[in-house]
């Protein structure tokens, strides 16, 4: 039964293709320039404006193709540091075990003890900011949550019996690493990538909502929020569609993760 | 036991110190030029010499550090950059009006999440477990903002049951808070229960398998005795560590959900004064949030410490 497509996950691979192709080919596929007014302000939507237009008259479909771009790529950035500096340092602390792990642990643990959106605020009022800031920042919190989990997912599979038999077969310790604990960690870690990708998503943009982020040319989904909110309390939608699709990409993310969760899981009793 | 607490209580201490150091670090230390950085655009001399002398810059920063530390033990905060208030003075009313928050999401949301989590994993499965899975994993992956602006589209806008805009009026009667408070509630508690409805539910299945059960169900002990007598004493340790990770959740949400809501706490407190570069402001924010983490669980391991017979009973 393993490796059965689900229903749930061909809705996931759907909506997270729909909103990737829709970032990477924004230039090609937005009708109008997304940062040009061009008609009165709330106008509904129309064949000509697919999702109308926003709070001066801007194009709304092509602000979001645009502002996805932003979005998606800033969570991907602060997600690639979160495990460049927290996959290494997990492997080595769970390989080399003693001192290093004993000192690791508690820093990793003092850490979280804090929600991370305490630590970005006060990194923002100490540093600024700018964007590459907030990617570093994001990505340095997320580092600790990612070490844990590299940590753990090499533990549990140092100490299974095939990499017991390749240590005592002789082989070095890299060819252990390379050959053996890589191979077999990738998929939790592939599933980890995808469960911190979220996250990293929902903070970048809550950190812009809440207007503490310093703007790029083309507004993300987050800004686009704050700044067309006003209007919600006079009973217009529109301000919600970037939130709504903050949303629908992270439900799309999630549905995937759980497919290769279920995927992946090693089955248990017989079929071990 | 006792020591098992002490020291549990002393880990909390230190890692509290810590914490201040670190918050005090990034704040006032690592980024070099504080003054001028503070002041932007408007550093102009005078200014920087002015913005020095608040904060006393010319002295080395761990001098500066151990005086703010004594400041904070003795309920010293420094003055605000901004508004020149005491930063005391400034934050004392929105603290209550957050932990009033805090608390009423807190009520509504753990009883809630514990008896819908716990029905899904009996009915392990089922139409129902489906419905909280569907439900769980849409609500957690909504930003805090998309769920309080669609509440605010919906019951404020659409049908006027309850403000947008939530204010803590000293005047009003203990009802009447309630119902102001009632959307930004809401918004924390749904977003914080679907978090906690699916782990409630795995940590109960995880007893819910273990042989003893079996052996109740196998004895033809009723279900409903199964779950109450036998599976959650044994699940609640469990339960207690979920809740204070939830309930950690929930004191960063506050920061967003403030926000939508122009509340008057101290996350929207802590959000301004992030915008405005007020330094002192934003130090003691911060503490107090590291600080209500910290204690939350702080509370949840000295519950499960207290709950758990194997460690109360053992000398």
């Amino acid at each position: 039964m393993r490796g059965r497509i689900t229903f749930a996950a061909v809705v996931g691979i759907v909506i997270v293709l729909g909103c990737a192709s829709g970032a990477i080919l924004a230039p090609w596929l937005a009708p109008y320039d997304p940062n040009l007014p061009m008609g009165s302000r709330w106008d509904p939507p129309s064949a000509q404006h697919w999702l109308g237009l926003d709070q001066i008259g801007r194009d709304m479909f092509s602000r979001m193709l645009f502002g996805g771009r932003v979005s998606i790529g800033l969570a991907l950035l602060s997600t690639i540091v979160a495990f460049l500096v927290g996959v290494p340092i997990g492997f080595v602390a769970a390989m080399l075990g003693g001192w290093i792990d004993g000192l690791l642990s508690p820093i990793a643990d003092m850490v979280l003890s804090v929600p991370p959106i305490v630590w970005a605020l006060i990194v923002i009022v100490g540093f600024s900011a700018r964007v590459d800031v907030i990617v570093l920042t994001v990505g340095l919190l997320y580092s600790v949550p990612v070490f844990r989990a590299a940590r753990s997912i090499v533990k549990d599979i140092i100490a299974r019996e095939y990499v017991e038999a390749a240590r005592l077969r002789g082989e070095g310790m890299f060819w252990v690493l390379l050959r053996e604990i890589l191979p077999n960690a990738l998929p939790s870690l592939a599933a980890e990538f995808g469960v911190r990708f979220c996250l990293a998503f929902l903070f970048v943009a809550a950190l812009s909502f809440l207007g503490l982020v310093d703007q790029l040319s083309d507004a993300d989904w987050g800004s686009m929020v704050k700044e067309s909110s006003l209007a919600i309390p006079a009973g217009i939608a529109a301000p919600l569609y970037p939130a709504a699709a903050i949303a629908l990409l992270t439900i799309g993310v999630n549905l995937v993760v759980d497919w290769l969760l279920s995927m992946y899981s090693r089955p248990q009793g017989e079929n071990a | 036991m006792l020591k098992l607490l002490g020291q549990r209580l002393l880990l909390s201490i230190v890692t509290l110190i810590v914490v201040s150091a670190l918050i005090f670090a990034i704040t006032e230390w690592l980024p070099g030029d504080v003054a001028s950085n503070i002041l932007g655009q408007q550093a102009t001399p005078e200014n920087v010499a002015a913005v020095r002398a608040e904060l006393d810059l010319d002295r080395p920063p761990h001098v500066r550090y151990i005086e703010w530390l004594r400041g904070v033990l003795h309920g010293d905060l420094g003055r605000s950059l901004a508004s020149k208030r005491l930063v005391s003075e400034v934050i004392g009313p929105r603290w209550s009006n957050t932990a009033f928050l805090v608390l009423y999401a807190a009520l509504v949301s753990v009883p809630l999440s514990v008896v819908l989590g716990t029905l899904a994993a009996v009915y392990r499965k089922g139409v129902y477990d489906r419905l909280i899975g569907v439900g769980s994993v849409t609500a957690v992956s909504m930003p805090e903002f998309f769920v309080g602006l669609i509440l605010i589209l919906l019951f404020a806008v659409q049908y006027r049951w309850f403000p947008a805009i939530a204010t803590y009026k000293p005047e009003h009667v203990f009802t009447q808070h309630l119902q102001a408070m009632f959307l930004p509630m809401l918004a924390l508690a749904l977003v914080v229960a679907a978090r906690m409805m699916r782990m409630v539910r795995t940590s109960v299945l995880t007893v819910l398998d273990s042989p003893y059960i079996e052996m109740a169900s196998l004895k033809g002990l009723s279900r409903s005795r199964i779950v109450m007598r036998h599976a959650m004493p044994n699940a609640l340790m469990s339960i207690i560590d979920v809740a204070a990770l939830n309930l950690a959740y929930l004191i960063a949400g506050v920061i967003v959900v403030e926000s939508v809501f122009t509340y008057n706490g101290l996350g929207r407190l802590m959000v301004d004064a992030v915008a405005k570069r007020d330094v002192p402001v934003v130090q003691a924010c911060g503490l107090i949030f590291a600080a209500a983490v910290i204690g939350l669980h702080l509370i949840a391991d000295v519950l499960s410490i207290v709950s758990n017979p194997r460690v109360r009973l053992s000398r």
